[in-house]
């Protein structure tokens, strides 16, 4: 708190002192400022004008002309349902991985292992989208065949692993598996930062309290960094919800709606739905992909004011 | 400051100008030359558009036919063949690739036809690839599927490799009880129409389902594109899927039953059978439009009835006179044996036969150029 006003009074004494050539920069940077401000609201919504205007037919067309026959709604109900079955498996998968991984790196390892460790995990996010799809389905799919057999054959019970297993491994478990490598770096990344920020105070007080190490990340660095984890995890949704190369080359469809993750019969999602089918697509079956993607801009757009909102109250406590 | 932004900005307008007078000078230089001269030269720009399944091979003749023809600048652009007609009829590209010849719903041929007038239609096929049966079942080398056995197999309706319905056509193999994965594509294609369209034509009773270039089964095994089909049957013990025949590589290749014949995809059985087709009246109203209604359930020897046949669409007449020429000897090097032979080469199709090139070569060399 103490430093804030410091820098706060030198500043201002700064600008005092070096009078208007300073003000003009000020000028310039904040016209700037409000110009990117403009332009990527502009942005935004030009694609939303443009989703709109171009899914507009396809949302008012009699069932009979759209693609399969069937009215918009049913149509893109299960491509949705895929859609968020994907995202929501991948976070479940990479967010208590990556908050373990977070806390190692800021509070356990060593710190020239954590740095190393860190760069290595923000590496995940520089590989190709395009490039997890094709581990996906010459390495992970592949080696899960097994596991998922033997998944259908010890808990079939259970409707998740129903089966029957894929014989080729492009299942929703493995594209969900894909998709949690791939939302990893940026969740861990945002708990990262957050971890690394919890008051060293809150946690040395604990110490003296005669906390073990556990209980003091317990009680300060996961509370502290908890809004924070929150955030990143939705941001890793977003990015699973929205994900389009890596899905389309994994995952086996056949529009069913199912929660079965290891068979071959899989909803697709919106992104590779539009992937699959756009090249061949012309006329009305064009404006109802477009329409598809509008609707994956509205499960975007809540799931992010849905973060907001749960971030905001985690602060109010 | 101000005036420094305007000289770059006039510069630049100037730069653009001398840049279009140069091309535009060139072109036509060259087009007076090619046409005085050897002849062979041609010289223009045209745009074409359509089938993805023609990509390959429009990319390969592209490729030879500028090299040959220095000052000819043409493109494809592989938007799909629904796509490619649309843009054909509004003027758009001067020449089309399609998965399916023009069809008389929503009176897409007669607006073709409207397109080209004065001139007339062109439609004439410049490419035919047969589709594959790929299967992996290791110690089967051998199989032969008769079309009701193949139809309930991608139907669902045959689960196991046992089923004695697979059992009798293939005496003396042992066929382990590997529960049966059909593999389909999960995208839009002409091998998926034209595969439904075989099942549904030869054997109407089993396959209920409807003729589309969107797979119409739920539940199947599905990859996105060729390469994905494959991967996946290679991939899984006991897949089946469908694929183009050049694709195939190591996998094994499933015989189908034509009338007492165990047939294989050969480029020689696939161009034959659209040899001995008749031609839709329908569709082919013109003098210069070769559409085939393909004979799929023909019970004659040597022939290979899963193919997808795809069409070369243009006119006869065109706005301008490089621009016709262009059409004209692309379109004949296209159909030409050479060019078949570089489609065959590339691509992996099947090259028209002697019969076809005779009967399609007048169609293209209708075009009036000049």
């Amino acid at each position: 708190m103490a430093s804030v006003d410091t820098t706060t009074n030198a500043g201002q004494l700064l600008a005092a002192a070096s009078g208007g050539r300073r003000r003009r920069g000020d000028r310039v940077f904040s016209r700037s400022a409000v110009l990117a401000a403009v332009t990527v609201l502009a942005l935004l919504a030009g694609v939303a004008i443009f989703l709109l205007s171009e899914g507009f037919p396809a949302l008012t067309a009699a069932a009979s002309e759209l693609p399969e026959g069937k009215s918009f709604l049913e149509y893109v109900a299960p491509l949705a349902f895929g859609t968020v079955l994907a995202a929501v498996l991948a976070a479940l998968v990479a967010v208590p991985l990556a908050v373990g991984a977070a806390l190692f790196i800021t509070h356990v390892a060593p710190p020239r292992i954590a740095l190393t460790l860190g760069y290595l995990l923000d590496l995940l996010a520089a590989i190709p989208s395009i490039i997890y799809g094709l581990w996906g389905i010459f390495v992970l799919g592949p080696a899960a065949v097994p596991v998922m057999r033997w998944l259908e054959e010890k808990l079939g019970f259970i409707p998740v692993f129903a089966g029957p297993a894929s014989v080729t491994g492009r299942t929703m478990l493995v594209a969900g598996l894909v998709l949690a490598v791939m939302i990893l770096p940026i969740v861990s990344a945002v708990a990262r930062e957050a971890f690394a920020q919890t008051p060293r105070r809150l946690q040395e007080g604990a110490q003296a309290l005669g906390a073990t190490r556990w209980e003091t990340i317990r009680m300060t660095v996961l509370p502290f960094g908890r809004s924070s984890v929150i955030s990143g995890a939705m941001l890793g949704l977003g990015r699973a919800l929205g994900e389009t190369m890596a899905v389309t080359i994994i995952l086996s469809v056949s529009g069913a709606v199912t929660f079965n993750l290891i068979s071959q019969a899989n909803p697709s999602t919106i992104a590779a739905n539009i992937a699959l089918n756009f090249p061949e697509s012309s006329g009305l079956a064009i404006n109802a992909l477009i329409a598809t993607g509008l609707v994956l801009f509205a499960i975007t757009l809540v799931t992010n004011m849905g973060a907001r909102a749960i971030i905001a109250r985690a602060n109010e406590e | 400051m101000s005036s420094s932004r305007w000289l770059v900005v006039i510069a630049f307008a100037v730069a653009l100008a001398l840049g279009v007078a140069a091309c535009g000078s060139s072109s036509s230089d060259e087009t007076g030359g090619g046409g005085s001269s050897s002849g062979g030269e041609v010289s223009g720009e045209i745009a074409g558009a359509g089938s993805t399944a023609q990509q390959a091979a429009q990319e390969a003749w592209i490729a030879e036919f500028e090299n040959e023809n220095s000052g000819a600048t043409i493109s494809y652009d592989p938007i799909g063949s629904g796509g490619g007609r649309e843009q054909f009829i509004s003027g758009g590209v001067a020449y089309a690739g399609s998965d399916a010849a023009l069809s008389t719903e929503e009176g897409e041929l007669e607006k073709a036809e409207k397109r080209c007038s004065p001139g007339e239609l062109i439609e004439v096929p410049d490419y035919i690839s047969p589709i594959a049966v790929i299967y992996n079942l290791p110690g089967v080398e051998e199989l032969k599927l008769d079309p009701e056995t193949l139809a309930k197999i991608f139907a669902q309706e045959i689960t196991s490799w046992n089923d004695p319905a697979i059992a009798k056509d293939n005496p003396g193999v042992e066929l382990p009880s590997t529960r049966i994965t059909p593999v389909n594509r999960s995208d839009e294609s002409g091998t998926t129409q034209n595969f439904t369209e075989y099942l549904s034509e030869v054997v109407p009773s089993v396959w209920k389902f409807e003729v589309s270039g969107d797979w119409p089964v739920k539940g199947g095994e599905a990859a996105s594109g060729t390469s994905g089909v494959v991967e996946a049957v290679s991939a899984g013990e006991g897949a089946i899927g469908y694929a183009d025949a050049s694709q195939a590589g190591e996998l094994s290749v499933a015989q189908v039953k034509v009338g007492s014949e165990w047939a294989e995809p050969t480029a020689e059985a696939a161009a034959k059978i659209v040899e001995e087709s008749p031609l839709d009246k329908e569709l082919s109203p013109g003098r210069h439009t070769i559409a085939y209604e393909l004979d799929r359930r023909t019970e004659s020897q040597g022939t290979y009835p899963i193919v997808l046949v795809s069409y070369l669409i243009g006119c006869t007449k065109y706005g301008s006179a490089s621009e016709a020429e262009a059409v004209k000897a692309y379109a004949e090097y296209v159909v030409s044996p050479e060019g078949q032979e570089l489609a065959a080469e590339q691509a992996g199709s099947a090259p028209l036969s002697a019969a076809l090139t005779k009967k399609v070569t007048p169609a293209v060399e209708a075009i009036e150029a000049g």
